[in-house]
């Protein structure tokens, strides 16, 4: 029997992920979960908004941050993309967003201080990086033709407005409209590193047992980010932005003796510091320095976040196909799919950090947490973007119903569509994997963690490094995937 | 000087030939029909014309090559974006001008298009967005027009408008065409393509229909 080549790639990757989970550790060690889940689920249905100290600055902080980070990475990005077919620009950009925002705050942090400007970066700079890419592919796509049949010598920038923009401009839009939700979970994700956003706020209610503030804060942020689309209109940005920075002010100052000093001295491998170039013993000591780091903390490290992107990978899958049918117009009536909808924004709008952390109270430091928190965060997205393109289907007046018709007519019809998804998405899982290990899940982010806790920044620049270059090569890997299965390679994400 | 001059020419997508040894020499002046059947390479061969001789040349792709957010005015006023600076034309982008409009106008006018002048090309019928393409190279002007059936989706009468208004536009014109009675009609020469060869190439006048039959058999 001859399998197709999509079932035979699906299962490789099930037994995979199976064989990873003989090696992850999913224990639970906290004595009771069950009781400190119920008193979290007690707080969670009251919900106590005058609990927190300055809820409201937390959730402007939030705003501002994002704000001003996604449009410094869209004004970047766009420049980028523009140029993007030199080689360097590609690498360049490719580096930067394989690099998770949390990483960019903790070198900021240490380059910076705790100022307005590190939370701005840590998120524009990864944002440039894939706004550079997807925009020049929107621009790329968008009216090939037409540009095809200008008459010789119009002119790049005529060429440009009237050939590529209009067509591309929707699209553009629609993307970084998207993006700004993004931004949003990213900016409430830095306040666990510090900086005074709502998972700052988030952390202290929670290390104290406050779930009904823990609760409030999540309830406002659903909301926020549940009526984006009201607040967030084309003419009220400028005003957005002029008042963000005024929000923002304050804090540390910035030295610039800090930031030459991160850069000649402390994330120079300690062996090379204050060393000669020719000095022999100087680089035998480095070549042992990178052997040891290696060998005890990278490779470990390459190998728990492996193992625990593998198992969120299958596990994204199994519930992008539990999840797509509550919102499918295909296998629910319209109450049920308000239903469904509700449950997928509340899921898809918390981080996955946020997630974890909120298991990882309840079960102790293990990859249990991490791999519930990354399956139903992007088994969420991917679900409900799975159900959309479902409630396109052309099917026949008499198909089957119940499960017949889901495992017969829309599964086989949607799978190449939710392979491309979740293939896209296995980069997103890898990076966001290597992050949770701050959380003390031994990944690659534990080790950068802890470099950064014991102050040794040119560890922690080494271990950033290589999560980066594993980044890319599983974003290649996927690439080639998708290429051999024929699926869309950049799907619309919105 | 001919115009286009190509000698054993070849060409293919991902390994497969679709032209193969193709000699062709097209003077000035010269109405030239490409006929054949769907994949016998009309298209093919039309790009690679395209590609020699860009300067001058105007082409009417089949998928009509139209940005879709655009009016109807702007799609034709692309046609000579090469005949004015950068800063004038996004000043026409953001606002068409006056005078501008009124060097449209005509044009819009004989393709039957005078009451879409500013719809976005996007909403228009695929017989009006045809002839959206063809008041492009209309507009454009030059000594060459490469057209890719330019009147496939155009109903019969306003076909022959279409093709009236081309041929006094261009005084070079090389068409790929399926109709056959159309073909005969409006051009001089008929190069016959059958798998990416050149089968036949005769003059027009003295042809017949069933001459052409041979072509759209296997």
């Amino acid at each position: 029997m001859r399998r197709s080549e999509r079932v035979s790639t699906s299962f490789g990757f099930l037994g995979v992920g199976l064989f990873c989970l003989v090696f992850a550790d999913l224990s639970v060690s906290t004595l009771d979960p069950w009781q400190e889940m119920a008193r979290m689920a007690r707080g969670l249905v009251t919900p106590d908004f005058l609990a927190v100290d300055r809820l409201g600055e937390a959730l402007l902080q939030t705003l501002a941050f994002a704000l001003l980070g996604v449009a410094l990475g869209v004004v970047a990005g766009f420049g980028l993309a523009l140029v993007f077919h030199v080689r360097v620009v590609r690498w360049g950009c490719a580096f930067v967003r394989a690099i998770h925002e949390l990483f960019w705050a903790l070198l900021f942090l240490q380059m910076l201080g705790l100022t307005a400007l590190t939370g701005i970066l840590a998120i524009a700079l990864p944002y440039a990086g894939i706004f550079a890419k997807v925009y020049s592919e929107i621009l790329e796509e968008a009216g090939p033709r037409a540009a095809d049949t200008l008459p010789a010598g119009s002119g790049i920038v005529s060429a440009f407005f009237f050939a590529r923009l209009p067509d591309a401009f929707v699209h553009l839009k629609s993307y970084t409209f998207y993006r700004v939700e993004c931004g949003l979970r990213s900016s409430a994700v830095l306040g666990f590193v510090g900086l005074p956003t709502l998972g700052f706020y988030l952390e202290s209610a929670f290390k104290q047992g406050h779930y009904s503030e823990v609760s409030a804060l999540l309830f406002l942020f659903y909301v926020v980010i549940a009526t984006l689309r009201l607040w967030m209109r084309p003419r009220l940005i400028p005003v957005y932005l002029l008042i963000a920075p005024f929000v923002l002010a304050g804090g540390a100052e910035i030295s610039l003796d800090n930031i030459v000093r991160f850069f000649t001295n402390d994330i120079v491998p300690y062996p090379l510091r204050s060393a000669d170039v020719l000095d022999i013993t100087a680089w035998t000591a480095f070549g042992t320095w990178t052997w040891e780091l290696v060998a005890d903390q990278a490779l470990p490290g390459i190998v728990a976040t492996l193992v625990l992107t593998q198992i969120a990978l299958v596990g994204s899958g199994v519930l992008t196909l539990v999840f797509f049918p509550l919102v499918s117009r295909r296998f629910l009536g319209p109450v049920g799919r308000t239903a469904g909808h509700a449950f997928l924004v509340v899921v898809r709008s918390t981080p996955e950090y946020i997630l974890a952390y909120v298991l990882l109270q309840f079960w102790g430091p293990s990859m249990l947490p991490a791999i519930v928190a990354l399956s139903l965060h992007n088994g969420a997205i991917i679900g409900h973007l799975v159900g959309r393109f479902s409630d396109e289907l052309a099917l026949r007046p008499d198909h089957p119903r119940g499960l017949d018709l889901y495992a017969y007519e829309v599964v086989p019809r949607v799978y190449g569509q939710f392979l491309a998804f979740l293939f896209y998405r296995w980069e997103v899982i890898l990076r966001e994997t290597a992050i949770l290990g701050i959380l003390g899940i031994q990944t690659l982010g534990f080790y950068v963690d802890s470099a950064i806790a014991e102050i040794r920044l040119d560890r922690a620049m080494f271990l950033i490094v290589i999560t980066a270059l594993l980044n890319i090569a599983v974003d290649g890997l996927s690439r080639a995937i998708r290429a051999r299965l024929r699926l869309a390679t950049t799907p619309e994400i919105q | 000087m001919p115009i286009f001059d190509l000698k054993d020419a070849n060409a293919g997508y991902n390994g497969r030939a679709v032209l193969s040894n193709v000699s062709l020499r097209i003077e000035k002046g010269e109405r030239v029909a490409l006929v054949g059947r769907s994949g016998a390479g009309k298209s093919t061969l039309l790009t690679l014309l395209y590609s020699q001789r860009r300067r001058g040349s105007a082409l009417i792709p089949q998928d009509p090559g139209l940005v879709k957010t655009l009016s109807v005015f702007h799609n034709i006023f692309m046609g000579r974006l090469h005949r004015n600076g950068a800063w004038y034309n996004l000043r026409n982008l953001a606002r068409p001008m006056r005078r501008e409009i009124e060097k449209v106008e005509p044009i819009v006018a004989c393709l039957g298009l005078e009451d879409e002048m500013f719809t976005p090309a996007g909403e228009l019928s695929g017989g009006q967005q045809q002839r959206t393409a063809v008041g492009r190279a209309l507009y454009q002007q030059g000594d060459v027009v490469l057209g890719d059936e330019p009147v496939s989706a155009v109903d019969g009468h306003q076909a022959r408008t279409v093709l009236d208004a081309i041929a006094e536009a261009y005084e070079t014109v090389v068409l790929a065409m399926h109709d056959v009675d159309l073909a005969l009609a409006y051009t001089d020469r008929i190069v016959g393509l059958n798998g990416g060869r050149v089968v036949m190439d005769e003059p027009s006048a003295g042809l017949t229909r069933g001459d052409l039959d041979s072509l759209y058999q296997r």
